[in-house]
């Protein structure tokens, strides 16, 4: 060991208020679904959680009727400053349950309590008090004075940051006068379902929010469904394409937020302690199971050498563990299928020749865990460059000049997300407008605030999610 | 007896005969001969294509105040050849010299417009985001890349404009597929564009049948957003499908029951937005 032990510092896990039955919320009651109930595991250990109730078509038909009446009746007729006082009421609310949001997050998903604790719950909270302010000031969002609400916005979400992204649907929908059917993750699905007890709490009328857990087909389902105006999807390419084949010439409109293959770029002037950093934060934050990871690092030739052995040893240093404890830095890849998809891939890398460098840190012997790893000599033609991972593996390209390192930065067809690593003002200028990806983060990495717009160029999905640009996804003008 | 011409495609600054050596005759509103058009290929298509992609840097790259004294320059081309404009607006829709001339007019009203928009479009749709945090972070409209347009099937030069008009402005590059029973205005439009200032590969037109070039455009890996405009619903249903393969933005088309728009009334900037990506940048505040 080159550093130091930490004692054990473990978030007590009662603090979830765990139940051993959770059930779908449809019309503002919890209901027991009509399809195969489902188990979700703690993957930090791999044992079953808790039990949850999925939605059968028939269920299905129910939520997006439930959401419908209440739109006609209660959601679109109310002033827009009635409205912004359920989100902000809702905004309160995930604040108060913060901790036992984040305890029930890490134990469902599997990511480390500080992240959950310090940023998903927290961002999740922020994006309802932002979208709170706009629902009376939609006149004021630059779409014409009299923007009118779609009507039931269906959203489908991913299981690597659940709450999250169901805040980053739900607050601009309801802002903007629709009401909201939603399908969480199919491993994931607990804290959309405490979610619904604070809507409950918040006293939000009935059928405004419906929350239907379970597996593809409830949301293939849901988006199909005639009566859904609007269809809101993040997850993987793959299916972003299915469901654009699937809603074409319906009139209903979508938006897509999809994978990613970030570069990070790191210029020979740039400060190499600083860029270890957000290397490392770029693709080992929640256990690199986020779409717009800095999964490609591009750095120049000359100062090559000298980063990788500066990142080796910073990685070498990642507490890899129990996601419930405090001091644990990467946590529990969310499932076995994952575990599989990222060990496939990375055993490619190495078949394909690249060379790999795993942190030779301990690695629990339950639970989905992965070493974080790097990969040199990595060609652009390999998979690990052209692939999204969805993990803590990061492939290390070169290059000499920064026209080839924006070449190699775009050889992609996504485009989500890059980094800019440079001392130079006017070379991260320079670099971040010839990047063709939705967020640049010049001299930092995986910075996300409601007020700035997110989403994607090309494969990467299209609309945006957060600020002005974000309501309109959720308007007709 | 007159000169007749032959109307040739335009790719990437030149007019070449169709690859395939087909052509479409087109007749007017009374079912009169007018003359034939290139009936552009699949490898037509796919050359319009790279020309876009080809030109999309120097386009895309060129100064907000540049693009809009290209536009301007177009309007003032066309103004100088309004008394043909006219006879082939009336010729291709069947209306009245004073319509015609009507129809004209507003689509040079319509190039100056967007003429003027392009160095707006980042005051209207940018931002400067007030993030939780030492952080200066701003979001940048930028054009979406090349655009594949299917111009409007009746309005042949008035419709064309307000579909090409706003995609060039925002700075990207196009393939437009002109109407395929009224192609006559495109071409003229297109023997405008070429002695307008407008780089060579930014606009390209192909003539012949519709349907067919917007289907090979609708599943281009190179192509990154489709206007399906032009289309029957039934054919705009399937293009939209087929873009799905890519993740292509398909333009919405806001009009009821398959009906043209009303291209005379104000066009706004929905157009602008849809053929744009926002870009948000972030980079630390501090000393």
């Amino acid at each position: 060991m080159t550093f130091w032990e930490y004692s054990p510092a473990p978030e007590s896990a009662a603090v979830a208020n765990l139940q051993a039955r959770y059930r779908m919320f449809v019309d503002g009651e919890f209901t027991d679904g009509r399809g195969e109930p489902l188990k979700t595991l703690n993957p930090a250990t791999g044992e079953p959680l808790a039990e949850v109730s999925t939605a059968a078509p028939s269920d299905v038909d129910a939520a997006v009727r439930a959401a419908r009446r209440a739109h006609e009746d209660v959601w679109a007729p109310m002033p827009g400053s009635e409205r912004a006082k359920y989100l902000f009421r809702i905004a309160r609310l995930v604040q108060e349950r913060a901790r036992e949001l984040a305890v029930l997050e890490t134990l469902d998903n599997g990511k480390p309590i500080k992240e959950s604790r310090d940023f998903d719950v927290p961002a999740a909270a922020a994006h309802f008090f932002h979208h709170a302010g706009w629902a009376d000031k939609l006149g004021y969002a630059g779409f014409g004075p009299d923007p009118r609400p779609l009507g039931v916005a269906a959203g489908v979400i991913p299981w690597n940051f659940p709450l999250l992204m169901l805040a980053w649907k739900v607050a601009p929908a309801l802002a903007c006068g629709n009401t909201v059917v939603l399908k969480p993750a199919e491993t994931t699905p607990l804290t959309a379902l405490v979610f619904a007890d604070i809507c409950l709490q918040a006293g939000l009328p009935a059928g405004v929010v419906n929350i239907l857990p379970g597996a593809g087909d409830v949301g293939a389902g849901l988006v199909a469904h005639p009566g859904v105006d609007k269809v809101a999807f993040t997850g993987s390419t793959a299916v972003g394409k299915q469901i654009q084949r699937e809603l074409a010439g319906s009139g209903k409109r979508l938006t897509l937020e999809l994978g990613g293959k970030a570069a990070n770029v790191v210029f020979d002037d740039a400060p190499l302690d600083e860029a270890v950093e957000g290397v490392v934060n770029g693709v080992f934050f929640n256990q690199g199971e986020v779409c717009c990871a800095g999964s490609r690092l591009l750095v120049q030739e000359s100062v090559a050498e000298a980063l990788l052995a500066k990142l080796r040893a910073r990685i070498g240093t990642l507490r890899v563990g129990d996601p419930m404890d405090k001091n644990t830095d990467v946590g529990a890849i969310n499932s076995a299928a994952q575990l599989d998809r990222i060990t496939e891939l990375a055993a490619a890398g190495e078949a394909e020749g690249a060379q790999r460098w795993s942190s030779r840190c301990p690695l629990p012997e339950k639970g989905f865990f992965f070493a974080p790893t790097v990969f040199t000599d990595v060609q652009q033609s390999m998979r690990i460059a052209r692939e999204e991972v969805f993990g803590p593996v990061l492939s290390v390209l070169t290059f000499r000049t920064p026209d080839e390192a924006i070449s190699k930065a775009n050889n992609t067809p996504y485009g989500l997300s890059a980094g800019i690593w440079t001392e130079k003002g006017s070379r991260a200028q320079w670099a971040a407008q010839r990047i063709r990806a939705g967020v640049v983060w010049a001299n930092t990495f995986n910075r996300f605030d409601p007020s700035a717009a997110f989403g994607g160029y090309q494969e990467s999905g299209f609309g945006r999610e957060g600020g002005r640009a974000g309501l309109e996804a959720y308007l007709d003008f | 007896m007159a000169v007749a011409k032959t109307c040739k495609l335009y790719i990437g600054g030149a007019f070449p005969r169709s690859e395939s050596g087909r052509v479409r005759p087109v007749h007017d509103a009374s079912g009169a001969f007018l003359g034939n058009v290139a009936e552009a290929s699949r490898k037509d298509a796919r050359d319009a294509v790279s020309a876009a992609r080809k030109a999309f840097p120097g386009w895309s790259g060129a100064t907000a105040y540049n693009r809009g004294q290209v536009l301007f320059r177009i309007a003032e081309v066309m103004e100088g050849r309004r008394d043909q404009f006219r006879a082939e607006v009336a010729a291709a829709e069947g209306v009245g010299p004073a319509a015609a001339a009507s129809l004209v007019d507003t689509a040079i009203d319509r190039v100056v417009w967007f003429a003027g928009w392009t160095d707006k479009i980042a005051t209207a749709l940018g931002s400067v985001n007030p993030v939780a945090g030492p952080y200066f972070s701003f979001s940048v409209p930028e054009p979406t890349g090349v655009v594949a347009v299917l111009a409007p099937q009746e309005s042949a030069l008035l419709g064309l404009v307000s579909v090409l008009a706003p995609a060039l402005a925002a700075g990207n590059t196009c393939v437009v597929v002109a109407a395929a029973e009224r192609p006559l205005p495109a071409v003229a439009l297109s023997e405008v564009l070429a002695t307008s200032d407008v780089p060579p590969g930014a606009v390209n037109l192909l003539t012949g049948h519709a349907a067919e070039p917007a289907r090979w455009l609708a599943t281009h890996a190179d192509v990154n957003a489709l206007d399906p405009t032009g289309a029957p619903p039934q054919l705009r249903a399937e293009l939209e499908a087929a873009a799905a393969g890519t993740i292509k933005r398909v333009l919405p088309v806001r009009s009821p029951h398959g009906a043209e728009p009303d291209w005379t009334a104000p066009p706004g900037i929905d157009r602008l937005r849809a053929c744009t990506e926002l870009k948000t940048v972030w980079h630390p505040i501090g000393i």
